[in-house]
């Protein structure tokens, strides 16, 4: 084991997986020359050169669309989207091409494609820098999502994605980019889709967190063991999909008590659906309904104490692991 | 560019072309029958009048270049050869169908014969033509992409973003725009500040030529031409085909952007007749092989259509195949029967409607029956 910044763990997956297999290329902008917006790619490109680093104009949607057509016939192509936000210019490629086409042809083509991207709030970049969206991509069949919250899993992740048959949407968290972590040495360190992370054990309550908020998740249950005596079981999922619902159940079913953190918006997020999924399916084991926390609903504010309440910090997930232990009905911001 | 006069090619190669051309004119046709019929469901967007554009440009590559096309795409995946019972099939939402049954009239798929796909979404294909070209130059082979869209598609973002990053990246991908004068019912000069087509590129980087999509000799001369540039000197060229569709935009088109007279203008161009008759004033063909060229056509559609028929609707525990391309070392949940249906039991909400006159699968017909759509109870995850 090293210890290795999150940042430093993606680039060192990415040059492995690179000189590994030579059909991987890498494509984004400010990739190559610049480094990367976020420096994840720095020194790629004097390793490997320009015709496997491309830095692309600023385009995301052919991008994307161009790595769609060279996953089809023959690359492992790994795009990067400066943030999150700049996906949704590349949405219809991501969604009615990368995801569909496999099916929609009738299984005639793979498209071995990665997609990353960061999100995130906590930089002061406002509502079209700031936002958590997987759950947008989690909607989608077709896609696997990927939220490494650690600097190990961003780099186990990453090589298992590029060497996936599937698109995988690959998302990062800015917060986590200087976050150091012990990795796995050796260029074989895989983690594989579908396997959660059990980041701490408990009894009392299990808490699930979503990307960023694993780390959160586990600061909270820190001050749940110092200050209240509760052992709470932290998971962080680190894929959404394929999703390892068997890990979540089965401590949900041992805790009979469960909250959902995420930092993305309460409708149609993350937690929802896992929420449904869990009162479909281990109803009978909760004592309490399942809680969620979540990012404020509204666009994310640009002033410093408007962006501070709008997305959740460990203080909250304590609140929302005591309410469940107490029996409060759930409220959260929804 | 002062027009050159095209030249016949070798009798069997011209005969092929007319051909061809006479196949894609009655399957389409009989594709229009066969909506009418409900045989085919959703949309139907029939290339009728655009065969030579079709027919001229798909000639000029060779069989290991690609091909890409739009939501109007059976004469490109006729043109490459996918045989017309499995583009027929296709249009039945059939098992045998080129794409499964999953695609439909709008997404025709032939990975064997290069051809790769048609796209729903108008522009949506350039960025992954490019993609395409980008994997046979870093392969380092000689490949080449024919791209094909409307002269609608030219006003989509991708168009300027594509082929900006083609020229920037000496990408060997051929932009063909088919203007058949209309995007969707809006004609040409109400929806392009530019009506000169083939210069639409030019300010990105890519040379624009044009040919007559009427003419099959003419559009295989320039397109012969431009694949040379995109082949050898690694520069993607913009090619406009000048064409007309008959026919509606899609069969659901009262056609009031048009009159009459316009389209029996164009009509007077067929580029089948007039081929046929240019072969026929050669002596290339007599009367009778004309003749007999049609009532193959002919032929090869009622096969097609007898194939489609008889073949079966896709089962319905299909429905989840090929969503993910599962590999064995997979864990965790992907989609919903994985999780609900435990044992992989009678796919949920599929709703399939077949015709009257089809089979529908019993599991099937009972849970209709039963006004099931939320199927099984749920258990503990596969």
């Amino acid at each position: 084991m090293a210890p290795m910044r999150y940042r430093d763990a993606l680039r060192e997956a990415l040059a492995e997986e690179l000189r590994r297999d030579e059909r991987v290329i890498l494509m984004g902008e400010d990739i190559g020359v610049f480094g990367g917006a976020f420096k994840v790619t720095d020194g790629l490109l004097a390793e490997f050169g320009e015709g496997r680093v491309r830095d692309t104009p600023i385009s995301e949607n052919t991008i994307v669309g161009m790595g769609v057509g060279a996953a089809m016939t023959g690359l492992r192509p790994v795009v990067e989207l400066m943030t999150i936000n700049f996906s949704l210019l590349a949405f219809d490629q991501i969604v009615n091409h990368a995801a569909h086409i496999r099916y929609m042809f009738g299984g005639q083509v793979k498209v071995p494609l990665v997609i990353r991207m960061p999100q995130g709030a906590g930089h002061q970049l406002g509502p079209t820098h700031s936002h958590c969206l997987e759950a947008l991509f989690l909607h989608i069949p077709g896609l696997l999502v990927a939220v490494p919250s650690t600097a190990a899993d961003a780099k186990g992740l990453l090589k298992s994605a590029i060497r996936d048959e599937n698109p995988v949407i690959f998302i990062e968290h800015e917060a986590l980019y200087g976050v150091r972590g012990e990795v796995p040495e050796g260029d074989e360190h895989l983690v594989h889709f579908g396997a959660a992370r059990v980041a701490r054990e408990g009894s009392d309550v299990t808490i699930v967190g979503i990307s960023r908020m694993a780390v959160t998740a586990e600061a909270a249950a820190e001050i749940l063991a110092a200050e209240h005596g509760v052992q709470a079981e932290v998971i962080d999922p680190r894929t959404l999909r394929p999703l390892d619902l068997e890990t979540i159940l089965a401590s949900v079913r041992r805790t009979n008590r469960c909250v959902i953190v995420e930092e993305g918006w309460p409708h149609g997020g993350v937690g929802a659906n896992l929420a449904a999924l869990i009162g479909e399916q281990a109803f009978d084991h909760l004592d309490a309904p399942v809680r969620r926390v979540t990012g404020a609903d509204v666009p994310m504010p640009y002033s410093k104490p408007l962006e501070d309440i709008a997305y959740p910090h460990a203080a909250e997930i304590v609140d929302a692991a005591m309410a469940v232990l107490q029996g409060a009905p759930a409220g959260g911001r929804a | 560019m002062a027009p050159e006069p095209a030249t016949l090619p070798a009798p069997e190669i011209a005969s092929e072309w007319l051909a061809r051309m006479t196949l894609i004119r009655r399957f389409e046709e009989r594709a229009g029958e066969m909506y009418a019929r409900a045989k085919v469901g959703g949309f139907l967007h029939l290339s009728i009048g655009e065969e030579a554009t079709i027919v001229g440009s798909v000639r000029a590559l060779r069989d290991s270049d690609y091909v890409i096309s739009t939501y109007r795409s059976h004469g490109h995946a006729l043109a490459r050869g996918t045989p017309p019972e499995n583009v027929m099939a296709e249009l039945f939402g059939r098992a045998d169908g080129c794409s499964g049954g999953r695609g439909g009239s709008m997404h025709m798929f032939d990975l064997s014969r290069r051809f790769m796909g048609g796209y729903g979404i108008v522009g949506g294909n350039l960025p992954i033509a490019a993609g395409i070209a980008l994997a046979s130059d870093q392969l380092g082979t000689d490949e080449v992409t024919l791209c094909t869209f409307g002269d609608g598609a030219s006003n989509q973002g991708t168009f300027g973003e594509t082929l900006n990053l083609a020229a920037l990246w000496r990408l060997p991908v051929l932009f063909m725009v088919t203007n058949n004068q209309f995007g969707m019912g809006t004609a040409l000069g109400r929806h392009s500040a530019v009506t000169d087509l083939q210069r639409k590129g030019e300010s990105l980087g890519v040379p624009g030529m044009r040919c007559d999509g009427m003419d099959v000799l003419d559009t295989h001369r320039v397109l012969s031409q431009a694949l040379v540039r995109v082949r050898e000197e690694r520069r993607p060229v913009l090619v406009e085909a000048v064409t007309y569709r008959f026919r509606g935009h899609s069969m659901a088109d009262p056609e009031q952007y048009r009159s009459k007279e316009e389209v029996a203008l164009w009509r007077e161009r067929d580029p089948i007749t007039t081929f046929g008759a240019l072969l026929l004033a050669e002596g290339v063909l007599g009367q009778d092989e004309l003749a007999r060229i049609d009532a193959d056509a002919i032929a090869q559609v009622d096969a097609a259509v007898a194939f489609a028929d008889a073949s079966p609707f896709p089962a319905p525990e299909s429905l989840y195949d090929d969503v993910y391309v599962l590999d064995g070392e997979v864990r965790g949940t992907y989609t919903t029967p994985a999780r609900s249906a435990p044992g992989g039991e009678t796919p949920r909400r599929g709703r399939q409607e077949p015709s009257s006159n089809d089979e529908i699968p019993q599991q099937l017909t009972e849970a209709l029956a039963a006004g099931e759509d939320s199927g099984e109870p749920l258990g503990e995850p596969a």
